[in-house]
């Protein structure tokens, strides 16, 4: 018997057309567009302008794109950046799989207010937390403070504190509940009977962990890593309070000077293009392997 | 769950009774899991535990051990105007950005839950750049953008960045809470006889209606909480990240460490309630 | 090629004789290119009770969720009480269904669940409340209509969804599945007891199971459906004892299959060769195969030992002989797996009429027969 002839819509129920949704969709695209993409788009022009003293000069040029390659300064502070990024990452990758996997996996009384206690750093302020560390960090501070009691040294470190070190604790710790909650979420829905198929086919828990357990946390954690990376790629905040011996700025820093005191945007919006381009690439691994739009909060 | 490839495009949930009950495994385990998992904690809320101790500290320095206990830094606290003033703003700043994210964000959630249409993932990809890409890079567009228009800075142009970044903040959540929604409960309306207009504010409203609020508190304490792109886009007032960021700049504050430790104390209040909130929103059966 | 049910009705006019509740007129549903229903006529009686019947993907609940007009057909006609539905939305259809897994709203209170549809068509409050109490009474359910569904048993739960479609006193009653989530003894009862409400409030029952033994309980006639498409529609019993394809045969109940030859036929009646054993008289269905190998279809309990027939078998009873390879016992019945000579295997189930009957040991030669009638010569 052939087929009679299509007539009706082939998929979905009845009135699920694009009309209605383009209604709903009205007022956030048009605030996306005019509060968050024009204004983008406007950054990335300011890149190939100029400032003439204090007003900006919209001919095209590409001295700011040269500038940001040829001084030393900015690929070593982008460099230092990058660099301190990607340990905080992976730092934080390790700092939250045991939690993550404990929660999901082995706290079954106490399990929601062990979220909740992840979740919760995160609602106290960032900036008190990253100064506390000053507090623990400094010259009279707990540490030294401890390692004196303690006679592991004579004299109190000031090497502690205003160092690549101390932002790197800093940022590491401030960031981490970013990183927890992703790889929560994916280590739950993880079946235990994979776990247990794994270690019924005579795996010890290391091989457990890297065949079964890291290959499917992928997602959680390329969503974690790209908040944690991207919170670190762009922080002026924390180098201002822990950070600032020479050779500790960040890129951040120094973007925000350009549109603040410095006030050279051209220059500030041309810094940005290689840590958006940095991000764009995270970005697009991440959106290939399905870590976006996983409910990351912040 | 019985698979269903007539077809059907009911994502139904599974009742209780039909899902075998699986005990935990409950065989040897090592306590190093727990071991570590504890040492993060800590690590997670050691500079939480210095900012409540030091609040109390009778000396001005952060020096240890503690010399004193005082709570002259409460007092002063409570006289200080200008961090009522930045509390004021920052609660009027959150209200404002939470209540244009909620409208915004779950609009947005129910368009993507509710209809397909080709551009549905580039939608999903362009609302969640905001939280992606570094607040910088949103506050000196802003920044450039108002400026180009002629918007003078003040507490509404913090509004707007905030509510843009809080948008995909509600629309998470509600995204979520909808996607767990039973089609089979629309169906149920509809077949009692409830047309469209019926059925979204008798079954579905009701029932995204935590995640909305969930959404709405997340939304203000992110933007009570933000300074990252608050800085380029404030005018004379100033929020009270921003006022606490200043002195801390300034020098070591006990008084911001008591304003903090209140902060903790109401951030838990807010834990407490969102977290009842997304309790009551499984739907168990 | 089997097509529907061939009534000879008018087909094609905006109303149809409003005898039948539903009429399904050559429905098709497409999604994508894949057929879910490939074709389906069919007239359900005015308060009969039917069943859709068929394995998971047969196109069963697309169908009834096109009566519900949850789905539209890609193309076909659904009548309901001779009214074309056409692209009428559910909630102006007059069928309310029973959801597979109840679809109860959470945040309602059982009563307020029953009340919903009532509201829905602006029933005043006085008399909402009243038939309220008296669905969750006829579904043997008093007193939970404060509770909240999530507070009530699976079994509970079934019945308050049973109550809130009834209450709206729908011409038709469409139920998805409803008993799959729950357990079996519950089950049986729900069995019954949906039975008894057909008759009670007078309304059509269509009902949509993959379980043929609940199908067979129930039923007025059942629809069995394979890859969209109606293979036989019919009472309980025509279905079992006369199943018309070899996929029926095999999916209600249990049927041996024999590879056979058809040698002769004369009427409804045919001479078929079976491999090593000769030739068996046998039923032939109008369309079974007239030539040629086919399938010999029979269920294992038409199938008795020579030595369990005190007076022996009837002259024109089939007799053949096969060696016992397995014995099981089920409680009932004892289940006999016989290899015919030819190697073809064939079981037979012997019911425990009473204790010590003579015992059969695997290896055993066992004297075989049946009646003509009870054997169906099928196409392959």
């Amino acid at each position: 018997m052939a087929a009679p002839a299509v007539t009706l819509p082939t998929s979905g129920a009845p009135g699920r057309t694009a009309r209605p949704a383009a209604a709903l969709l009205a007022a956030p695209l048009a605030w996306m567009t005019f509060f968050y993409l024009i204004p983008l788009g406007l950054l990335l022009l300011h890149a190939f302008w100029s400032v003439d003293y204090l007003t900006v000069n919209r001919t095209f040029t590409l001295d700011n794109v040269r500038t940001v390659i040829s001084n030393p300064l900015y690929p070593t502070v982008l460099g230092r950046t990058l660099m301190i990024a990607i340990a905080v990452t992976i730092t934080d990758i390790i700092l939250a799989f045991p939690i993550a996997f404990y929660i999901a996996k082995r706290a079954t009384k106490h399990r929601e207010l062990l979220l909740m206690l992840v979740v919760f750093p995160l609602w106290s302020s960032y900036l008190v937390r990253a100064f506390a560390w000053k507090t623990i960090l400094g010259t009279n501070g707990i540490l030294n403070s401890f390692l004196l009691w303690t006679g592991v040294v004579d004299q109190p470190v000031s090497a502690f504190l205003y160092t690549k070190t101390a932002m790197y604790i800093t940022f590491s710790q401030v960031w981490l509940p970013f990183m927890i909650l992703p790889l929560y979420t994916i280590i739950d829905r993880m079946p235990d009977s994979l776990l247990e198929a794994s270690s019924d086919l005579g795996s010890n828990w290391f091989q457990t962990f890297r065949r079964v357990v890291l290959p499917l946390s992928l997602p959680g954690i390329l969503a974690g890593s790209l908040s944690v990376f991207s919170l670190t790629m762009g922080d002026y905040i924390t180098p201002s309070l822990i950070g600032g011996s020479p050779g500790t700025e960040l890129i951040g820093g120094i973007i925000a000077d350009q549109f603040g005191i410095a006030n050279n945007w051209p220059l500030g919006a041309a810094l940005i293009l290689p840590v958006l381009a940095i991000i764009s690439i995270f970005l697009l691994i991440a959106n290939r392997a399905g870590a976006l739009g996983r409910g990351e909060p912040g | 769950m019985t698979a269903r490839p007539d077809g059907t495009l009911v994502a139904e949930t599974v009742p209780p009774a039909a899902i075998p009950v699986r005990q935990r495994a409950r065989k040897r385990r090592s306590p190093w899991l727990g071991l570590a998992s504890a040492l993060v904690f800590a690590f997670l809320y050691a500079p939480l535990l210095v900012v409540v101790l030091y609040s109390f500290s009778a000396t001005k320095v952060n020096a240890w051990p503690i010399k004193g206990y005082t709570l002259d830094w409460y007092r002063e606290l409570i006289a200080d105007r200008d961090i009522h003033q930045a509390v004021q703003l920052s609660i009027f700043v959150g209200l404002c950005a939470a209540t244009i994210a909620v409208v915004l964000g779950t609009l947005t959630a129910f368009a993507l839950d509710r209809y397909d249409f080709r551009a549905k993932q580039a939608i999903r990809f362009f609302v969640v750049l905001p939280i992606v890409l570094p607040g910088i890079v949103t506050g000196v567009a802003m920044l450039a953008f108002f400026t180009l228009i002629g918007w003078p800075l003040s507490r509404w142009t913090i509004i707007i960045a905030h509510a843009t970044f809080c948008v995909t903040l509600v629309l998470n959540n509600v995204v979520a809470r909808l996607g767990q929604i039973p089609r089979s409960l629309t169906e149920a309306s509809a077949d009692l006889g409830a047309s469209p207009r019926q059925t979204f504010w008798r079954v579905t409203f009701p029932l995204v209606r935590p995640a909305i609020i969930a959404g709405a508190i997340l939304a203000f304490t992110l933007s009570f909480d933000e300074v990252v792109v608050t800085f380029f886009l404030t005018g004379r007032e100033k929020t009270l990240p921003l006022l606490i960021w200043g002195r801390l700049r300034q020098g070591i504050s006990p008084e911001i460490n008591a304003a903090a430790t209140v902060i903790i104390l109401v951030s838990l209040v807010g834990v407490f309630v969102s977290n009842r909130l997304s309790k009551s929103s499984t739907f168990g059966r | 090629m089997v097509t529907a049910p061939a009534r000879t009705q008018p087909g094609g006019s905006r109303l149809l004789t409003d005898q039948f509740s539903i009429q399904l007129r050559d429905l098709y549903k497409y999604f994508g290119e894949t057929p879910a229903v490939n074709g389906v006529s069919l007239d359900v009686r005015d308060g009969e009770f039917l069943t859709l019947l068929g394995p998971s993907g047969c196109g069963k609940t697309t169908t009834l969720r096109m009566i519900g007009g949850f789905e539209h057909p890609t193309s076909g006609a659904i009548y309901i009480s001779g009214q074309e539905m056409g692209d009428r939305p559910p909630y102006r259809r007059p069928v309310n269904t029973v959801f597979q897994n109840y679809a109860l709203f959470p945040h309602m209170t059982v009563g307020q669940n029953v009340a919903y549809g009532l509201e829905m068509a602006g029933v005043p409050r006085a008399e909402r409340q009243q038939r309220v109490t008296q669905a969750l009474e006829m579904v043997r359910l008093p007193h939970v209509e404060n509770r909240k569904p999530s507070e009530l048993s699976g079994g509970q739960q079934q019945r308050v969804a049973l109550a809130r479609a009834l209450v709206n006193r729908p011409s038709v009653l469409l139920l998805d599945e409803p008993l799959g989530a729950l357990d079996l003894k519950l089950r049986k009862a729900m069995q019954l007891e949906l039975k008894q409400l057909n008759r009670e409030v007078g309304a059509t029952f269509v009902y949509v199971t993959h379980d043929q033994e609940e199908a067979l309980t129930m039923s007025d006639r059942i629809a069995v459906m394979n890859e969209g498409q109606i293979l036989q529609l019919g009472s309980p019993e025509e279905i079992y004892e006369r199943p018309r394809t070899r996929f029926v045969a095999d999916f209600i109940g249990q049927t041996n299959f024999l590879d056979v030859t058809v040698r002769a036929v004369s009427g409804d009646t045919a001479e078929a060769e079976l491999p090593g054993v000769g030739r068996l008289r046998v039923r032939r269905p109008a369309e079974g195969p007239a030539s040629g190998p086919a399938a010999l279809a029979i269920r294992p309990e038409k199938i008795a030992l020579l030595e369990d027939l005190p007076g022996g078998a009837p002259a024109n009873w089939n007799q053949f002989t096969g060696r016992l390879d397995e014995i099981v016992y089920v409680g009932t019945f004892t289940h006999y797996l016989a290899v015919l000579p030819q190697g073809q295997t064939v079981t037979v189930h012997r019911q425990n009429r009473a204790v010590g009957e003579a015992e059969h040991r695997v290896g055993d030669e066992l004297t075989l027969v049946f009646d003509p009638a009870v054997a169906a010569l099928l196409v392959d």
